[in-house]
């Protein structure tokens, strides 16, 4: 008889292997599907071999009852029937899926690579084409004009207005989760803080907490407030870059200036923290490598509200200038329900006016008990994430002069006891750009025999594409810098 | 009133990019630690503390002699400094630790315990670029943050404008390759295609630890194992990411723009 239904589980903990429940394929698709039908939210659906076949696994999301939910497939070979027909949110994993482990989505709509690698390019695949006699075609990248990551966009326009745009990634690809299998390593929690230079914190935050859900620890409370710190230190720094390079894109240069040094003065005070300006060498499994001791915490109070004052200043030119507002707002529109059938995350969710922040839905760490309100506004435009990315400057700081003032006392690090073997562990960290979800899921020695990273960058990405839909190409530039996606989170 | 408040604001702030290269350079972070040094004559028989430590093998130790550290493997997380009982490889606070060729970043025999820093360019390609370098950046499986770094370089309180300095979006303009990554196989082509479409004479400067070396991913088959594997490199810049203010020495450094002694300490640890 088949089990009613999935496990249950809470953010940064874990669940025996052997209790996550199994179905033949199709009744998990089916079982997920009915479940998202309900509202619940794909987090990741990856594959694990055994033998000579691939087990699908889903994790799903409860985010109103701040529950996680898992289930697996059995292992099998060949083909199974798309979820991405009823749930586009799937439509990424399942062409991910089909690319590591050869599983077959039967009726997906556009199965093609997501980042595979052939020879010395990767494997892209034919672009969707619109034709027509007006309808002409723009390539743009890998390689772009600033100094940004490499990607590949290829629109599909009449005149001006953008039909169409598809995406092609991959060509960050350094094999992050293969790397994984059989660690941890040495290199492995190196490997974690270079998923995505400006996610550090959160990605390096994500693993701690999967690794210390495996050794069954709840570890020092001051660690888990020092993250949570440094946490919000990265989505300051991140939000007012991209809040200056919003208005460099549209030729308003006070808050641009301003803005890029801010970023930089919110750099150094993680930097302060632990000696580099992205937080590598920070957050440890079991705790923290440094302490912040009071002196340095003084310190970095009032290095902090003098750049939150400034950032205040500069950020509020943005909404005074009419140029500005106009050129933000009804630009790269996207609708909530199109935000909800793609499952996206992060601020470009909350500009839809979705409420949805690991941090609130899923309390792990210090957000157990200590939280910021959750910042959204309704439009979904280019107007509406940079609204958003102003709210969570001030939330974030806000939170911050909080905590800096309540600090706990105690130790920052701890040992860990050797991981749980033939466990599944789950940590979702509301990084800056959304949720970061790690899974993994160990071997009878307790080593990982596989590790799943899941970005914010992998739901957003179709979001990008979206909103340029009936959109001016020359509007590109800031529809895209609304969401700044990351292409080495997305190709890891 | 936006138009009030930032010209009030830019009066009140007045030029906010830094004195250096002119006056002393910001200090970095307490915490950075800045280049390392190695002494291998340090090390006892036997001893390997620091070995197991480290996260990508950048430090190493034969049959004979002490420890050798590889900076352009480096992650630069001190974890051989804290292991090493006998203050073998320590933190010297330096910024400066660009090099022309590889094998200056391998510290810890006698006469080679610290970086040996970068010389200008020849007096041919100084002549041409010396006063105006243009740059074309490829991130060739970069993690975004040695790029975050090499943006910074643009914003009001460094200025690279002012030293002749640009990065340019056509490779048809550059002089100039600025590499960050550990070159992922899937970036082999467009890297490659790049350097052919920059005009002769021409230079590459890896960023980065990855970039010089793979960094955390040495050993992947889905990348290199650094620029080098594509493309000859004329300065290696090591750093997980480097500080801006190394990027920016480095820089200077192979223009000849640094007037200073050999291995004058600028900075030293506060």
């Amino acid at each position: 008889m088949s089990p009613p239904s999935f496990a249950l589980l809470a953010n940064g903990t874990r669940i025996p292997w052997a209790e996550v429940p199994e179905w033949p394929a199709p009744e998990l698709v089916e079982r997920t599907g009915a479940e998202l039908e309900r509202g619940a939210r794909l987090c990741a659906w990856f594959g694990v071999p055994e033998g000579g076949a691939t087990r699908l696994v889903a994790l799903i999301a409860f985010d109103a009852d701040n529950t996680l939910a898992v289930g697996r497939s059995a292992p099998f070979a060949g083909a199974y029937p798309s979820l991405t027909l009823a749930h586009p949110q799937a439509h990424l994993f399942e062409r991910e899926v089909w690319e590591q482990h050869g599983l077959r989505p039967d009726g997906h709509p556009w199965l093609k690579p997501v980042r595979r690698g052939a020879g010395n390019a990767p494997a892209v695949g034919e672009f969707f084409r619109v034709g027509g006699g007006e309808i002409h075609e723009v390539a743009v990248g890998p390689v772009h004009a600033g100094i940004i990551e490499p990607g590949h966009f290829r629109f599909q326009c009449a005149g001006e207005e953008v039909l169409h745009l598809e995406i092609a990634l991959g060509y960050q690809h350094r094999g992050v989760e293969n790397a994984l299998v059989g660690g941890p390593r040495r290199a492995t929690l190196s490997q974690i803080e270079a998923v995505a230079g400006d996610t550090t914190v959160g990605h390096a935050t994500a693993y701690a907490w999967v690794a210390e859900a495996l050794a069954g620890a709840e570890v020092p409370l001051r660690s888990q407030w020092l993250r949570a710190v440094a946490l919000e230190l990265e989505r300051l720094a991140n939000h007012t870059g991209d809040l200056g390079a919003l208005a460099n894109d549209v030729a308003f240069l006070p808050t641009a200036s301003a803005c890029g040094r801010i970023r930089g003065d919110f750099l150094n005070l993680t930097a302060l923290i632990c000696g580099n300006r992205f937080g590598r060498g920070l957050v440890r499994p079991g705790g923290c490598r440094v302490d912040l001791e009071p002196a340095r915490l003084d310190r970095l109070a009032s290095q902090l509200a003098g750049a939150l004052s400034e950032a205040e200043l500069a950020i509020g030119w943005l909404w005074d200038a009419a140029s500005v507002r106009s050129r933000f707002e009804d630009a790269g529109t996207l609708h909530a329900k199109q935000a909800t059938d793609l499952g996206m995350v992060g601020p470009a969710a909350r500009a839809c006016g979705i409420v949805r922040d690991a941090r609130f839905d899923h309390p792990a760490g210090w957000h157990r008990l200590a939280q910021a309100p959750v910042a959204v506004w309704p439009g979904g435009d280019v107007l509406a994430r940079a609204r958003v990315r102003w709210l969570e400057v001030q939330r974030s700081g806000r939170f911050l002069r909080e905590q800096l003032e309540a600090a706990v006392g105690g130790e920052v690090r701890s040992e860990l006891a050797p991981a749980a073997p033939d466990a599944l562990a789950v940590a979702l960290v509301e990084g800056w750009r959304g949720e970061v979800c790690h899974v993994a899921l160990t071997d009878a020695e307790g080593r990982f025999r596989s590790y799943k990273i899941v970005d914010p960058s992998f739901h957003n990405w179709i979001g990008l594409a979206l909103a340029l839909r009936g959109e001016a190409i020359s509007n590109f530039p800031i529809c895209n810098k609304s969401f700044n996606l990351s292409y080495c989170g997305f190709d890891l | 009133m936006f138009a009030v408040d930032t010209f009030t604001h830019r009066l009140k702030r007045g030029c906010e990019t830094m004195a250096y290269p002119k006056g002393p350079p910001p200090a970095l972070p307490d915490r950075h630690g800045g280049a390392l040094r190695a002494d291998g004559a340090k090390c006892p028989d036997g001893c390997a503390e620091c070995l197991p430590v480290c996260p990508t093998e950048a430090v190493t130790r034969g049959p004979v002699g002490g420890v050798s550290l590889d900076l352009g493997r480096c992650l630069f997380c001190a974890a051989c400094v804290e292991a090493c009982p006998h203050e073998a490889i320590t933190q010297t606070g330096d910024h400066r630790m660009a090099v022309r060729r590889r094998e200056d970043l391998v510290l810890g025999r006698p006469g080679q315990e610290e970086v040996r820093l970068a010389g200008a360019l020849d007096e041919k390609l100084r002549k041409l670029f010396g006063r105006s370098l243009r740059l074309r950046q490829v991130s060739a499986g970069g993690d975004g943050a040695a790029e975050a770094d090499l943006n910074v370089l643009g914003t009001i309180g460094w200025d690279l404008g002012r030293f002749g300095i640009q990065f340019v979006a056509s490779p048809r303009h550059a002089d100039g390759l600025v590499v960050t990554g550990p070159v992922s196989r899937s970036m082999e082509l467009a890297l490659r295609k790049t350097w052919d479409a920059m005009p002769e004479p021409k230079i590459v400067i890896a960023v980065g630890t990855c970039a010089i070396s793979g960094g955390p991913f040495i050993g992947n088959p889905e990348v290199m194992s650094g620029v080098e594997s594509v493309l000859p490199v004329d300065l290696h810049i090591p750093g997980w990411p480097p500080h801006p203010l190394t990027i920016l020495d480095g820089l200077l450094r192979v223009l000849g723009r640094l007037d200073e002694g050999p291995r004058a300490r600028a900075g030293g640890r506060p």
